[in-house]
């Protein structure tokens, strides 16, 4: 974007085309919404006052709006990414790690180990785009190729959305305009169409339904989660989603995972529940803090997914018929629960 | 041959927790560095340093503007440091009325903002985040990804040269990169020629000297009348 163009626009058109670059103008108290001036017609009307007001002047302004400008447009850029990959380093033993790991897009991967074995410290390596320069000494391709400085102030600590248990929504605003407030952070062209879509979205996910205008802080766990995760899926930035043991959440979790693998993302998921992780194409196993094995999810695995299903759904139905206040009585046996 | 870094953020942000996971994240920062709070009329912090093994002291501003306090001590907190031979000295300071930030020029400055505390912070807390390096975001772990991604918007708005930081000060997630950052701070060996980023405020009316009594004739020197 060519910012000496922006200053010569009338104010009026440039706010209609770049509505973000109002606040700009609002932390400066000027209503430029309805100018027919352009920024540098602004600059030369605005007043002593204003100049001794914000203790600057008129040189300093204009670098300030144009650093504002290009600033917030760095931010757009976002990485197409086609592979990545985790090269081994060492574990807490400072023994070589003994594989390697690569993700690609579209693909569900978990994350197994016991608590502390080091799976957070895996995903910080990611994060951090990690150079050979943290603890682990582990090394970070994206598309092949190791990230230079460049890179790393672009996209060091965007590659990665996370969904944990423990998060939740805390501004005090409606789905419809916490949604349109992301959308505009993220410059989507079409934001009230993504913004719809996300509400669809997480209705479907969720089975208990809520509307654009219910606060976000209202929502249910269950609505929380879904409504987090359609939101990474559609508007977040991150290449790389990361879930944290959303077992419990009222979330169809199959449906979420798909909605994931449909858009693109790479899936890391940190859980301990099977269904999860036969549902993923592979698994690393973390152990001592280093990557210790990379499993691929085979058939004989795929086919005792449904098996596995089964035994779930039979708990979930018991679970429902005792919450219910109903009893079993001499002679009923388990199978009551089943389905065929 | 001191390391200078200033530390700044609304109260209640997480400052202390992010210095303290700040210098333990990093093997060999620990040693000779030290820690000097700044705050109004009292503070807990430096027994929170002193119990982590952190060296550490206090001013309290008392009835001074703290960052008038600051800017007023930097010397001799780098003669402090200089005396018990430590490489890397960290000022904490709580940002009260948001309209000062201690940030140095040449110094590395770091603001602290709590990710819990509200959409518009970043924009309200002013030179603090303005004039900063790094921007570290805290309790970001409790809040969803949309809320993180529009805060981090938010705060490179405000200023977009800055490097915005997400660390936990509980888990001390994230703070090993702000150590590395902390490792390529300039040296500095004196104090002379230290200059503040951003002015002071403008001001010294009747009430700076103890006029307590509302009303326009207790009203003398600078003021500014409100437009309603």
């Amino acid at each position: 974007m060519d910012v000496d163009v922006l200053l010569k626009k009338p104010l009026k058109i440039l706010l209609c085309d770049n509505p973000v670059i109002e606040d700009f103008f609002s932390s400066f108290q000027i209503e430029a919404g309805r100018e027919e001036k352009s920024f540098e017609g602004l600059v030369r009307e605005l007043t002593d006052g204003f100049w001794e007001e914000n203790t600057t002047n008129p040189r300093e302004f204009v670098s300030m709006f144009k650093d504002f400008v290009t600033g917030v447009y760095a931010l757009e850029n976002t990485l197409k990414i086609e592979s990545l990959d985790v090269l081994s380093g060492y574990d807490k033993y400072k023994k070589q790690e003994v594989c390697n790991l690569h993700l690609k897009p579209g693909e569900i991967t978990c994350v197994v180990g016991p608590t502390g074995s080091g799976k957070s410290r895996l995903l910080e390596d990611i994060e951090w785009l990690a150079n050979e320069d943290t603890p682990t000494k582990r090394k970070v391709l994206i598309n092949g190729q190791q990230c230079d400085n460049n890179m790393l102030a672009q996209y060091g600590g965007k590659l990665i959305a996370q969904i944990t248990q423990n998060m939740n929504f805390v501004l005090d605003m409606d789905v419809e305009g916490f949604l349109m407030l992301h959308a505009q952070s993220r410059f989507l062209p079409n934001a009230e169409l993504v913004v719809k879509e996300v509400i669809d979205l997480a209705n479907d996910l969720s089975g208990e339904s809520f509307t654009a205008d219910t606060p976000v802080t209202f929502l249910s766990g269950g609505q929380s989660r879904a409504l987090m995760i359609a939101d990474v899926a559609c508007i977040g930035q991150a290449p790389v989603v990361l879930i944290d043991e959303i077992e419990n959440a009222g979330v169809n979790k199959k449906k979420a995972l798909d909605l994931l693998v449909s858009k693109e993302k790479i899936v890391l998921m940190a859980t301990h529940d099977p269904l999860l992780i036969l549902l993923a194409h592979k698994r690393v196993v973390i152990k001592n803090g280093g990557m210790h094995k990379i499993i691929n999810t085979n058939e004989h695995e795929q086919k005792l997914y449904c098996e596995l299903e089964r035994l779930d759904h039979m708990l979930q139905t018991a679970k429902d018929f005792f919450r219910n206040g109903n009893g079993l009585k001499a002679g009923d046996s388990l199978l009551k629960f089943n389905y065929d | 041959m001191i390391k200078l870094i200033t530390v700044a953020g609304p109260p209640s942000s997480g400052k202390t927790s992010v210095i303290i996971k700040t210098i333990e994240s990093m093997e060999g920062l620990n040693e000779g560095c030290g820690v000097i709070k700044f705050d109004c009329l009292s503070s807990l912090d430096e027994e929170q340093y002193k119990k982590n093994g952190i060296m550490a002291n206090t001013g309290l501003a008392g009835n001074l503007c703290p960052d008038h306090y600051f800017v007023s001590n930097i010397e001799a907190c780098f003669s402090w440091a200089n005396e018990n031979r430590l490489s890397t000295l960290v000022t904490e300071s709580a940002g009260l009325c948001n309209r000062c930030a201690p940030h140095l020029k040449e110094v590395f400055a770091v603001c602290v903002l709590d990710n819990l505390s509200g959409i518009n912070t970043p924009l309200k807390t002013g030179p603090m985040v303005k004039m900063a390096d790094v921007v570290v975001v805290t309790k970001s772990d409790l809040v969803s990804q949309a809320e993180r991604e529009v805060f981090r918007f938010k705060i490179q708005m405000v200023n977009p040269g800055c490097t915005v930081l997400f660390v936990n000060g509980i888990t001390g997630q994230g703070a090993d990169r702000l150590a590395m950052m902390w490792q390529g701070a300039k040296v500095l060996n004196t104090t002379e020629n230290l200059k503040l980023r951003f002015s002071m405020p403008a001001a010294l009316c009747s009430y700076c000297l103890g006029e307590t009594r509302v009303g326009e004739d207790f009203q003398i020197g600078l003021n500014r009348k409100i437009k309603l």
